[in-house]
């Protein structure tokens, strides 16, 4: 049985207009996923990872702009939607986000009770007891006592606060949860319960999530599927099992070998030469080519389309086109 | 056999946090947060020792006590035969920075904006007078910012820092620490702060500089992953205790300690096979406060397979397999671990 899709995202631009020029966080993003599947987005810092989150939810400060293509949350078209439509149809009810640095986005001088409540009001006009009941429900299903409803953040360990956004990014139920280097800051141990917590609740909620992070360790443990982003373009989407035994892009492959391995002795780890491109001019060609160790002539001239390699979609020269 | 640089006997620093003077007036109990508390250790010449602990397990302040920015409450600190625990006046204590060093987690605010990297490499030259003009110490700096590659070092040496990348910027740091020609490193979370293919490139390169300067790390780290690569030996801190160490293939192949156990297996591995598969984290609840340290084990409230005894007696340190590998739990050995642990 194939499932539906909930979120089709096609050619999808996202650039930022600087007095030195239009920086290009986003091109051409393409990908769909369907109800209950997670997708992981890996990259390093600066590949538009983050672009690509806030593009979903409308929600890309200036001077950044989506400036072509299209998204298609649920039958809703995102990038027709003024801020004021958004807010009210698509964000926390549709589409939800768990924030980088999240555990420091809770109000001091709030409990969390009055946090969480928050969204079910302005959403569904929900209040008092009713609220009450719904959120002490979540806190529940992430693991966290009833009675942390009354506190305020300062009383709560870091990890207690991460579940507390958790919770509430599920509150209203959103299609989509796009999860940005949720469990960055934390200690391992913290950090590991926290992905049960999540693999758990994908598994009760049947919801789906875009789970971004640098860290390709952890996305193996969540993704069904797997985007490796580089300098704004995705280079190779796929399942997550594909990938990870038999990356096609020079640049994935790299990514997978400097992964630093706990139970095999290891004399030298592999890692990429140079530094990311300045996004304001882009290499000319493939935006890897001056990293890449398997470049040829034809890299430097033209851009790669995407093409399909056994079932992974990969933006590189090497392989045929389709 | 490999020869010891440094050795720490029942290293001790308690922090008293009572000081304001309206605790005094109300004759407060004192406050002792017991941040380390009573280790022993050794690193060898030419190796590096990787201490990994979950934050606030005092992995810090075992780097800050034996770079001596901070005075020990107790115990005994001894580098190449020489005991450090007691020099405080400024000359001795200023040869002995020559000779140790140490590297900062984080390059954005470890550089100073406003200086140049030729200003901020030359620094320790200027502070040991080493280098008599500017012509001989640019020549220096050019050459330690070889020795990291960030060659031609022409083209870095007047920059600012905000002009280059992050990984450059650590290339940076470590230069600052090798223009001296330490023996001694301490470098504390080096690359936490880097992405992970730059991660590897600077580990790297902090490794080929143990042979090509003859030098000896502390690694702190809560990264457990990066050490079977960078380390020889590792100590395990929890709550102030080192509660596990021994050479790092033993230690992650085998932990003995209930919560080397526990992080062990908390560590994500990349392996897709088992995705969405829910982890046996054995231990419960969070690292108690260090003004609160449990009495017994200090581990015994969290720990799986803590007995009367846990409760009671603080545990020796335990060697069970004759080799190295020590581990303060009263059941050493006898704690069966499964690599494996996965429950659904």
């Amino acid at each position: 049985m194939s499932k539906k899709t909930v979120l089709e995202v096609n050619d999808l631009s996202t650039h930022y207009m600087t007095s030195k020029g239009d920086v290009r966080g986003l091109d051409d993003a393409s990908f769909e996923i369907k109800r209950g599947e997670a997708l992981g987005l890996a990259g390093e810092s600066g590949c538009g990872k983050s672009t690509l989150a806030f593009s979903l939810l409308k929600m890309v400060q200036p001077p950044g702009k989506i400036v072509k293509g299209t998204i298609d949350l649920d039958g809703i078209e995102v990038t027709k939607l003024t801020e004021k439509q958004a807010r009210k149809k698509i964000r926390w009810n549709k589409i939800s986000m768990v924030f980088q640095g999240a555990m420091d986005i809770l109000t001091p001088v709030y409990t969390v009770g009055q946090q969480m409540k928050e969204p079910l009001k302005y959403h569904k006009g929900i209040e008092g007891k009713e609220a009450r009941e719904i959120c002490v429900e979540y806190l529940d299903l992430v693991d966290l006592d009833a009675e942390l409803f009354d506190r305020y953040p300062h009383e709560l360990s870091g990890g207690q606060k991460q579940r507390v956004i958790i919770a509430t990014a599920l509150l209203m139920e959103p299609d989509v949860v796009i999860l940005d280097e949720p469990t960055t800051a934390l200690d391992v141990v913290v950090e590991a319960r926290i992905m049960n917590d999540l693999k758990r609740l994908k598994k009760e909620l049947d919801n789906s999530s875009i789970f971004i992070t640098h860290d390709l360790s952890i996305l193996a443990e969540v993704s069904d599927k797997l985007a490796i982003m580089y300098a704004g373009w995705i280079i190779e989407i796929g399942s997550a099992l594909d990938i990870y035994h038999d990356p096609k892009h020079p640049y994935t492959e790299k990514l997978m070998a400097a992964i630093p391995t706990l139970h095999e002795d290891i004399d030298r780890l592999e890692y990429i030469p140079g530094a990311p491109p300045d996004l304001i001019r882009p290499p000319s060609g493939c935006r890897f080519h001056p990293r890449c160790h398997k470049a040829f002539d034809k890299c430097r001239e033209e851009v790669p389309a995407d093409r399909m390699v056994d079932g992974v979609r990969v933006k590189c020269h090497l392989y045929p086109e389709d | 056999m490999a020869e010891t640089i440094l050795k720490a006997r029942n290293l001790t620093k308690h922090f008293d946090i009572t000081q304001s003077f309206f605790n005094l007036l109300l004759r407060k109990q004192k406050m002792i947060v017991r941040a380390v508390d009573g280790i022993d250790f050794e690193i060898n010449r030419k190796q590096s020792f990787a201490l990994v602990g979950e934050s606030g397990c005092g992995k810090t302040t075992v780097g800050k006590l034996i770079m001596k920015s901070l005075e020990l409450t107790d115990g005994k600190l001894v580098m190449e035969g020489k005991d450090i625990t007691e020099i405080n006046d400024t000359a001795k204590l200023k040869a002995y920075r020559r000779v140790t060093q140490m590297i900062y987690q984080d390059p954005f605010s470890s550089l100073d904006p406003r200086f140049k990297v030729f200003d901020i490499v030359q620094e320790p030259l200027l502070i040991h007078d080493i280098g008599g003009s500017i012509e001989e110490r640019r020549e220096l700096v050019k050459r330690a910012l070889e020795e990291v590659r960030l060659v031609p070092p022409e083209e870095f040496i007047d920059r600012y820092p905000h002009m280059i990348s992050g990984g450059q910027r650590q290339r940076v740091a470590i230069a600052r620490a090798l223009i001296l020609k330490p023996d001694f490193i301490v470098a504390d979370e080096p690359v936490s702060m880097l992405d992970v293919s730059v991660r590897a490139e600077i580990l790297n390169l902090m490794k080929d500089l143990i042979e090509k300067e003859n030098l000896t790390y502390l690694y702190i780290t809560h990264d457990i992953s990066t050490t079977r690569f960078f380390s020889d030996d590792i100590g395990v801190m929890y709550l102030g205790d080192l509660v596990e160490k021994g050479k790092v293939g033993d230690v992650l192949d085998t932990p003995l300690h209930p919560y080397t156990q526990a992080l062990v297996t908390a560590v994500p591995e990349p392996k897709p096979e088992r995705v969405g598969r829910i982890k046996e984290i054995p231990i419960k609840g969070e690292v108690p406060s260090g003004t609160n340290v449990p009495e017994g084990c200090r581990f015994h409230p969290r720990c799986p397979y803590a007995k009367k005894v846990c409760k009671n007696k603080q545990p020796p340190e335990k060697y069970p397999y004759d080799d190295g590998h020590a581990a303060k739990c009263h059941f050493a050995g006898q704690i069966e671990y499964d690599k494996e642990q996965y429950i659904e």
